[in-house]
């Protein structure tokens, strides 16, 4: 049951609360750079007004590599901040007392390492692990699904989180050690019933593992430090009713299958990041009202509102936001906390019968999907179904906007725009990283690790390795996790050394289990074009998608993967966290004709010209398309180095981009070198 | 213009491995040009040519999906590499042709060096029926047993499977998970022929796995196949059971014939690219199946497939 706010009073309730609520935690998405720069950005942003903080750390902090490894070229402090060791973490947090800060981590893989890296600053700083308050992300089932910033099999990084809840729910009692993620199966494509259902199977397939690390005694307490971390959308009057039947489900699931009684350790507590999705690369400035209404969805109901907000910059489509974007996102939530009436009233849609019958339709679905992921023996084993699901969804709603059923307001329809001054400076608008920051970070790094005492370092990992071989876990992997943060130990070494006992682990990517497409005129006519370049090429033309770099953003790369094999071409789908010799060996061993390369994480203008170098080197003479959230400015650049088309993403229709590809391979045709596939003869 | 079907037979010989994708591109190609080379390419690594059969082990994995081949393969290609043996991989994927076009998402999930120049991995779509081989991939895999050491030809599906891939392949393995009663019930009805290697995936499940591993010997033994091996392996960290694996395939591969196997192959697929081509009527026009069968063994035994269906052809003709 939702809790009423006046429990005990009776008759009529008030319209006015006796007392304003206090607004949520408020908080901003960020870190760039190093570790330097991002502190200053903090004690900005704290200094504006913002209550907590949310780290952002670039891909090889959140995959577990150093950055002078090779796939982290290019993506050295990107999408957030790189930490390579316990030096880095104290110049991060340098200035900010810990045992006051709430700090939410989007770390997954590596949270052990991270809350470890964390953990040893705040004893540097003279606070104790028991006073320090946070969150890390810590949902590893979602990364197999929708963010690929995994690290290591299933079961292993399953224990992992159960070690990390057994050892804080002990020593570190006001930490969240993890939560759950429902919004980035929302960015992945997933329906409101998807994300509900898979969001909760999530969680019940982590508490089942954390109920065999944990005295039992202790279970009813675990269950009330699981948090989650939602989306939101536009449709915002139902995403508010998802959010209303995820707490319903939450507290009958501790009930039902924990035995929890205590109404605090029912609650249902979460964080959001509202939907990024739906934000236009054109006219940019219409996600600001985009961004407004879905802050609604999540502080409307009393009954159902956020903990804590973080909202994306209207910018985000174009590339990574510059601190003034990300204080307008701040000011958003100031002016609806603090300007506004929403934190006076109790629960305006109690008694709503709209509200009520959305509620439980939602409910109604997600109960008998959680059912169908139970039958697949749990969210851990119905990692494949759940993931094509996802990309079927996707599918569709690309189908929907595409055929102008879904209005998108500037993409599909209202197109017509003046200039956007928003956009007009040199950098068009965004933040634009020094790529000479990796080369620093790289030195640096080298650095540390002459300057420490390799003996000990030495002795850290063979105390983990050998906690994480011992099958039945005696040891807590958190024990020797943060002594190695103690001893020096850098991020690529503790996750390199975890590689080494538990293996490594490619994620099943959904695409191979899709339906095939319908077959609607549009489709018909490009899939005759691709016979007529069948004819052409003597073969069926084959086409490799792929990512190259550590981002694992792949919806975009699958949807295209998808439209190309309903388009009726081959298309060998190489999946995520590439090197350019892995995509030149497979494009040569493939003979492919066309290679669709996608990026998101801005480390384009590294990546591809390194791509480019590797196809000359085995003589791969295929054409390369690249795609992603890559900068209009960027454009002119990429194809200098060779990329024959650049998508970015105000190109939306994907069938239109299957027809320019197919006369590309056409016109390519004509030349006699291609004929027989990109391999040299 | 087509790549010098001659000229890539030859590297291939020399065993350069870069001569494979342009080879496979050939071999692929229905343009009436590149059809001409290809067959000048498959009559240069004839047996006849040769001198003798290509000296690389063909290897057919078949299994149904998420039986886990791919890992399976992955923990055996770095077995291959570390004993110095080059590999081929063709991966053939049942992804629908409903469209036309498939999505070969094989690759994604096998595990390899991609600096290692001695492995190639190269996904096609399968042909008409499930497990079916598209009709290159036998000629691939005879092409590239000349150049490599071991060459996998990787289907998906249980029970029709292996027949295709027992054409193509000197050892045939059949991969299972453990509880999965289709191949114990298909095995056992004689809908799936028995493999020359039974394998048990995910033996760290314990005594599920045991138990699948006994089921199946039971039934090997009750078709009198006692012989057949039926191994556990296991991929998760720490693996066991591919060195086992590794030797049982070589001991499989010195104890067969390859020779009278492949001859009896090559027939078998002319015969049936034959029928294709011509029909029914086209197999009566030359006398019926046993007269064909009679016909194909009167040929050279090195004889490859194109010129055992052009021997059919011209008694059509004549």
């Amino acid at each position: 049951m939702l809790r009423p706010y006046n429990d005990g009073m009776s008759g009529e309730r008030p319209a006015r609360l006796p007392e304003r609520d206090r607004p949520w935690m408020m908080r901003t998405y960020a870190g760039h750079s190093t570790a330097k720069a991002s502190n200053e950005l903090y004690r900005r942003n704290l200094a504006k007004g913002q209550t907590g903080l949310s780290i952002a750390f670039d891909l090889p902090t959140q995959t577990g590599y150093d950055p002078d490894d090779e796939l982290s070229r290019g993506e050295v402090g990107k999408v957030g901040v790189p930490i390579s060791h316990r030096g880095d973490m104290a110049a991060l947090m340098d200035g900010i007392p810990l045992d006051e800060m709430n700090t939410s981590m989007t770390i997954n893989a590596t949270a052990a390492w991270l809350l470890a890296l964390y953990i040893v600053t705040a004893e540097q700083q003279g606070a104790g692990e028991d006073q320090l308050q946070g969150t890390t992300q810590n949902d590893i089932i979602k990364e197999f699904l929708a963010r690929g910033t995994y690290a290591f099999p299933p079961a292993p990084s399953m224990r992992l989180i159960a070690d990390m809840i057994a050892y804080t729910v002990e020593h570190v009692p006001r930490w969240n050690p993890i939560n759950i993620c429902s919004y980035h199966l929302q960015e992945a494509g997933a329906t409101p019933v998807q994300e509900i259902a898979y969001a909760m199977s999530n969680a019940v397939a982590v508490l089942d593992a954390a109920r065999e690390r944990v005295d039992p005694d202790l279970m009813e307490q675990v269950f009330g430090r699981i948090s989650f971390f939602v989306n939101a959308g536009v449709r915002f009057i139902e995403e508010h009713a998802k959010l209303r039947a995820m707490s319903i489900l939450w507290e009958q699931i501790g009930k039902d299958r924990y035995g929890v009684q205590d109404a605090r350790h029912l609650r249902f507590r979460y964080g959001v990041q509202v939907n990024s999705l739906g934000l236009t690369e054109v006219q940019p400035e219409n996600n600001v009202q985009r961004i407004v209404l879905e802050a609604l969805a999540v502080t409307l109901g009393r009954d159902a509102r956020a903990r804590a907000i973080q909202l994306p910059a209207w910018n985000e489509a174009l590339g990574l936001p510059r601190p003034w974007d990300q204080q307008w996102s701040l000011r958003i939530q100031q002016v609806l906390a603090y300007e506004t009436d929403i934190l006076e009233y109790g629960d305006i849609f109690e008694g709503s019968k709209v509200m009520d019958a959305l509620v439980q339709e939602l409910l109604e679905g997600a109960r008998a999907e959680m059912d169908v992921v139970a039958q697949h023996g749990g969210a851990v084993e119905a990692v494949p179904y759940m993931k094509a699901a996802l990309v079927d969804s996707h599918r569709e709603r690309l189908r929907r906007i595409e055929g102008g059923e879904q209005v998108v307001v500037g993409q599909n329809r209202f197109e017509e725009t003046e200039q956007s001054p928003l956009t007009a400076d040199a950098e068009g608008g965004i933040l634009v990283v020094d790529p000479a920051l990796e080369a620093e970070q790289i030195e640096a790094l080298r650095a540390w690790r002459s300057g420490r005492d390799e003996g000990a370092v030495r002795e850290a990992l063979e105390q983990l390795a050998e906690a994480a071989r011992d099958e039945t876990g005696a040891v807590n992997l958190m024990v020797p996790t943060i002594a190695a943060a103690r001893a020096g130990v850098t991020t690529g070494e503790w996750a390199g050394t975890l590689r080494g006992v538990f293996g490594s682990y490619r994620a099943p990517t959904g695409v191979g289990e899709a339906t095939a497409g319908s077959s609607n005129g549009e489709l018909a006519e490009l899939r005759a074009e691709v016979e007529r370049l069948q004819e052409q090429l003597g073969r069926r033309p084959k086409m490799l998608v792929g990512k190259p770099g550590l981002d694992g953003h792949s919806n975009g790369a699958e949807q295209v993967a998808l439209r190309a094999r309903d388009a009726g071409m081959d298309v060998v789908y190489d999946g995520i966290r590439l090197t350019p010799a892995q995509i030149a060996a497979s494009a040569l061993q493939e003979g492919v004709h066309v290679i669709g390369l996608s990026i998101l994480s801005g480390s384009h203008r590294e990546l591809i010209p390194a791509v480019m170098e590797a196809l000359r080197d085995r003589g791969v003479q295929a054409p390369v398309i690249v795609g992603g959230i890559i900068p209009e400015q960027d454009v002119p650049d990429l194809r200098e180095a060779g990329a024959a088309a650049v998508y970015t993403p105000k190109d939306f229709d994907i069938t239109r981009i299957m027809r320019e590809i197919v006369a590309l391979l056409a016109a390519e045709a004509e030349r006699p070198a291609l004929a027989a596939g990109s391999a040299p003869a | 213009m087509s790549p010098d079907g001659a000229a890539l037979a030859a590297r291939l010989r020399a065993r350069d491995l870069d001569a494979a994708p342009a080879a496979l591109n050939l071999l692929e190609s229905n343009a009436a040009e590149d059809r001409r080379e290809a067959e000048s390419l498959l009559s240069a690594l004839a047996p006849g040519a040769l001198g003798e059969e290509a000296p690389g082990h063909v290897i057919g994995v078949t299994g149904p999906p998420g039986a886990g081949k791919s890992t399976m393969l992955s923990a055996l290609l770095a077995g291959w590499r570390a004993r110095r043996r080059t590999v081929a991989l063709l991966a053939v994927d049942p992804s629908s042709r409903r469209s036309g076009g498939s999505l070969l998402g094989d690759r994604a999930r096998i595990d390899f060096d991609a600096g290692d120049e001695g492995v190639l991995i190269r996904s096609s779509a399968a042909g008409e029926r499930l497990g079916g081989l598209a009709r290159s991939t036998a000629a691939a895999a005879e092409a590239l047993a000349v150049a490599f050491d071991v060459v996998v030809i990787e289907t998906v599906g249980v029970g029709q499977a292996e027949t295709d891939v027992a054409e193509a392949a000197d050892t045939v393995v059949v991969v299972v998970q453990p509880g999965a009663g289709d191949a114990l019930q298909f095995l056992k009805s004689g809908i799936m022929e028995v493999p020359d290697v039974l394998v048990v995936t995910k033996a760290d499940l314990g005594r599920l796995a045991t138990a699948t591993r006994r089921d199946l010997a039971a039934a090997l033994r009750s078709l009198g196949a006692r012989s057949t091996p039926v191994l556990a392996i296991s991929s998760v960290p720490p693996s066991s059971g591919i060195g086992e694996l590794l030797d049982v395939l070589e001991q499989h591969r010195e104890s067969v014939d390859v020779a009278a196997r492949r001859t009896r192959a090559r027939r078998t697929r002319a015969l049936r690219e034959f029928l294709a081509e011509h029909g029914e009527r086209g197999l009566r026009g030359i006398g019926g199946r046993a007269q064909a069968e009679r016909l194909l063994a009167a040929e050279d035994p090195g004889a490859e497939v194109p010129s055992l269906i052009a021997a059919l052809e011209r008694t059509l003709a004549g």
